[in-house]
């Protein structure tokens, strides 16, 4: 752990930085050892990223402190904390696509980078060091999200790297490579080289950390030692009463197919799009069925198809059915009808309209539900539904006039999906209903979900986070190159079972195995 | 930065209402400048410009017969504009009314009856909605730029009316101007006063603006419109048929348009002439944007669109003043409008430099 002799990589002094209309920082210490994993934990909008910012010298720090290997510094831009030796990994990667591996890194190095006839074999050597194959001549647009992950992690190590931030780094990796991951950070600490993750995963943050920062409202809430606290503790310090917060929910099977999905194939004219193949699946009534996967692996194509906004030709009508009744050709309108809810990937942009309000937000999906009568808006019933939406699921937000990009992702998503759930649907879709959302919402959202799958209706999830999906669904399967594996319980499922099929290792779908109904 | 201005996150409802006043403040203010600059009394050049032409009852029906066509052509525009959909082609969907109106007219001059009327302006409106669909179709059948295809429209519709005008519906009897017969007594659109030529197009315009105001603030109809064009995404997600709303958008955009022309050439004019509109169309793009695309706010900047518009007219006849000039003021009120609308979404907010000189060195001491 901490090495109490040396003087702290990294110490930060009652940090404090203001945002119009909030404090985001408030008053923050945090103190990195050389060679210590550290964890900064928190709900969304706990301050994580602006104190990361903060340390990159991507903003400035209102008030406080910064303290670099026991010298004061004013860190006023990214390269001049580069320069220093802090590298960063953000959630969302920064490489062009059309160019090679080698070529992104020399971008990002600038004049350090020598020629190109030096660079390959250097990226080289620093791959192979830290046990992460990277070929440097590969375009970037040819590799996995994980490979681009390395892409980025490469580039911080390429230089004299002393602290490592990493921005929730397994959000788009499997288990088995985030795992693989954990062995290069591992490796980087016990060379003296400091990391701080960033994570609301506490089942790796105990795996991998020595020591953790818990951040909430912008303020410290605890310093802990993640491997000897557990989940519960953990849980509340980020979020002050973890009751229900970890629950695990009774599994159930049904027998009453709703959805059914039978080979349904369909080519993506999107030449690096992903083609699915031969879909099989089918979600009963009363149950929720997770589909694991990491993204990019046909999940977007898929989610067009069963809400809609892909139509199939006519006569490929029977691929998808409601309840017996071909859907496969008809909008999205026309499919809610049928009893159909919906939640995208994306809040803003697809699932709400950043500069509506939320009343209007809540007309987009449920106006056939007697919102509009001879054409006109009826406002009084517009304006009642979105109460109701925002009392029932506690969304937090001043009023139903509110603009809907002005909420934080946890509330904007209680309502999508408090609007779905109060359209009565006999199937439900949604599409990593959790992603980017704090812990208390998180826990909402699934509760509304199990209430949902016990008041009778079908439930599909698609998700990159598994724990979710083992949290919540009864039966589970993969989607990986366009293809689903078959499903099974979770009951009977390990976690490196989806582990591998995530990374394709399954059968043909022909083989699957119903007789579990 | 002194001044620098960060984002409300909402909007502001005070400033929604002060900014016009601010913006004609400093245009009034930065007006005057410009009129002392240039040896004219600024009191007396404003008067004229601005109250002079409307101090009488003829004066007020001169500004109404300018501002009809504009607020016709704007409300139509806020239409499609709600959708995203850069209609330019006001102009040429506004001559191709006029053309196609002005085409029946002149060969039912001798028609007594008032269904001659009731059929030009329904033909005109059709032609200009019909000129906005080949716009819609060419958008939606091979996705191209509306924005290029309506303005090369104009061109096309500003040729065929001088061509007609100069060949098949020129006056026999006419001498040989460029100009069709007078329409007859039937199909011309009544006055409402005795001394002005404002005409019945006037309750046209305000059935218009009460269907458009429903249409966009009320309808379910216009709900969708607006949503297509904030964000096509979540359109195709709700079940939006985005090819029907975009045809509907440019249809009514041009039935508008194509409305306001044939009142143009059954109203004030009487006849077709190759100056049919002074540019109508075009002003009726500044005009939507200006009204923030909110019915009740076009009604307000037609008035003042049209208002500038005759102002100009008669401090180049009292003042001298040359039309650069009152165009110059033109610009600037646009400018001032359209700059203080920034107040909206942003506040602006004072950087005192001392305050952050002292707060950095001290940081940079401790470095050292």
């Amino acid at each position: 752990m901490s090495n109490p002799d040396s003087t702290a990589r990294l110490q930060l002094r009652k940090i404090s930085k203001r945002y119009p209309g909030c404090q985001a920082n408030d008053a923050i210490d945090l103190s990195i050892q050389p060679g210590e994993i550290h964890a900064l934990l928190g709900e969304n909008g706990a301050g994580k990223s602006t104190l990361m910012k903060i340390i990159y010298g991507v903003t400035s720090a209102d008030s406080g402190e910064v303290i670099w290997q026991g010298q004061r510094v004013n860190l006023r831009n990214p390269a001049q904390a580069r320069s220093l030796g802090i590298g960063m990994v953000f959630q969302h990667f920064s490489l062009f696509e059309t160019l090679t591996v080698a070529q992104n890194i020399a971008l990002a190095m600038g004049a350090a980078a020598g020629s190109p006839a030096q660079l390959g074999p250097r990226i080289r050597d620093v791959s192979q060091r830290y046990g992460m194959v990277l070929e440097p001549q590969r375009l970037v647009h040819s590799l996995s999200i994980g490979e681009r992950q390395r892409v980025e992690i490469i580039r911080c190590l390429m230089q004299d790297i002393r602290l490592l931030i990493l921005d929730e780094p397994t959000s788009v990796l499997t288990p088995q490579e985030a795992e693989e991951l954990f062995v290069t950070l591992r490796r980087l600490a016990s060379e003296g080289c400091s990391i701080l993750f960033i994570s609301h995963k506490l089942g790796e943050v105990r795996a991998l950390c020595h020591s953790a920062t818990v951040l909430r409202g912008g303020r410290v809430s605890g310093h802990c030692t993640p491997a000897h606290c557990s989940d519960r503790e953990l849980a509340q310090l980020m979020v002050g009463q973890a009751a229900g917060l970890i629950t695990d929910y009774p599994k159930v099977s049904a027998d009453k197919a709703f959805l059914q999905i039978d080979k349904l194939s369909w080519h993506n004219p999107d030449p690096f799009g992903c083609s699915l193949r031969d879909i099989d699946l089918e979600v009963r009534s009363g149950e929720i069925v997770g589909i694991a996967g990491v993204a990019g692996n046909g999940q977007d194509e898929w989610l067009a198809l069963l809400s809609g906004e892909t139509p199939l030709p006519r006569q490929q009508g029977e691929t998808i059915r409601f309840d017996g009744q071909p859907v496969a050709h008809l909008r999205p309108d026309a499919r809610r009808r049928l009893g159909l809810a919906f939640v995208p990937a994306e809040r803003l942009g697809h699932g709400a309209v950043p500069q509506l309000s939320l009343a209007d937000n809540a007309l987009l999906t449920a106006f056939q539900q007697g919102l509009v009568s001879h054409g006109l808006i009826r406002r009084g019933k517009v304006e009642h539904l979105a109460e109701e939406i925002i009392r029932r699921f506690g969304v937090k937000t001043p009023d139903t006039r509110t603009p809907a990009r002005s909420l934080s992702g946890g509330n904007l998503q209680k309502f999508i999906l408090g609007r779905e759930i109060l359209q009565q649907p006999k199937l439900l879709v949604a599409a990593h209903p959790t992603w980017g959302v704090d812990v208390g919402a998180a826990a909402t959202i699934h509760r509304a979900l199990i209430a949902l799958r016990d008041a009778g209706a079908a439930i599909l999830v698609i998700s990159e986070d598994l724990d979710e999906l083992f949290q919540i669904s009864d039966r589970l399967g993969a989607l990986c190159g366009g293809r689903l594996s078959a499903l099974r319980p979770t009951l009977e499922t390990r976690l490196s079972d989806v582990g591998g099929w995530m990374a394709g290792q399954f059968d043909a779908p022909q083989s699957p195995a119903p007789a579990s109904a | 930065m002194l001044l620098s201005l960060e984002p409300r996150g909402q909007q502001s409802r005070l400033m929604l209402w002060c900014s016009p006043l601010l913006a004609a403040v400093l245009t009034l203010a930065c007006g005057s400048l410009l009129f002392i600059a240039l040896g004219h009394d600024p009191l007396q050049t404003l008067y004229t410009l601005l109250i002079a032409p409307i101090s009488d009852l003829y004066g007020v029906s001169e500004w109404l017969v300018k501002t009809l066509p504009i607020l016709l052509c704007a409300l139509g525009l806020a239409v499609a504009y709600q959708a995203r959909i850069w209609n330019i082609g006001a102009e040429g969907q506004l001559l191709l009314g006029a053309l196609a109106g002005s085409a029946l007219a002149v060969n039912i001059i001798g028609m007594q009856s008032r269904w001659a009327l009731v059929l030009i302006l329904l033909t005109g409106t059709l032609a200009g909605a019909a000129w906005a669909g080949l716009t819609a179709w060419l958008r939606t059948r091979f996705n191209a730029n509306e924005i290029l295809t309506s303005i090369m429209l104009n061109y096309i519709a500003l040729n065929l009316l001088l061509f007609c005008v100069h060949g098949p519906l020129k006056d026999p009897a006419g001498f040989n101007f460029p100009e069709s017969a007078m329409f007859g007594e039937a199909s011309r659109l009544p006055l409402l006063l005795e001394d002005g030529r404002v005409h019945a197009g006037l309750y046209f315009a305000l059935l218009v603006l009460v269907a458009v105001w429903v249409l966009l603030q009320k309808s379910f109809v216009g709900f969708q419109i607006k949503v297509l064009g904030l964000d096509a995404r979540a359109a195709g997600f709700a079940g939006f048929r985005q090819k029907p709303l975009v045809w509907l958008a440019l249809l009514i955009s041009g039935a508008l348009a194509g409305l306001a022309g044939v009142c143009e050439v059954t109203g004030p004019i009487g006849q077709l002439v190759p100056q049919v509109s002074p540019g109508y169309g075009y002003a009726a793009i500044t005009v939507a944007f200006l009204g923030r695309l909110n019915p009740i706010g076009i009604l307000f900047s037609s008035l003042l669109m049209a208002l500038l518009y005759i102002g100009g007219e008669s401090a180049q006849m009292s003042l001298n003043l040359p039309q650069a000039i009152t165009q110059l003021f033109q610009g600037m009120m646009l400018f001032f409008l359209l700059a203080c609308d920034v107040l909206i979404l942003y506040r602006p907010r004072l950087n005192l430099r001392w305050a952050r000189r002292t707060q950095t060195t001290a940081v940079q001491a401790g470095a050292l």
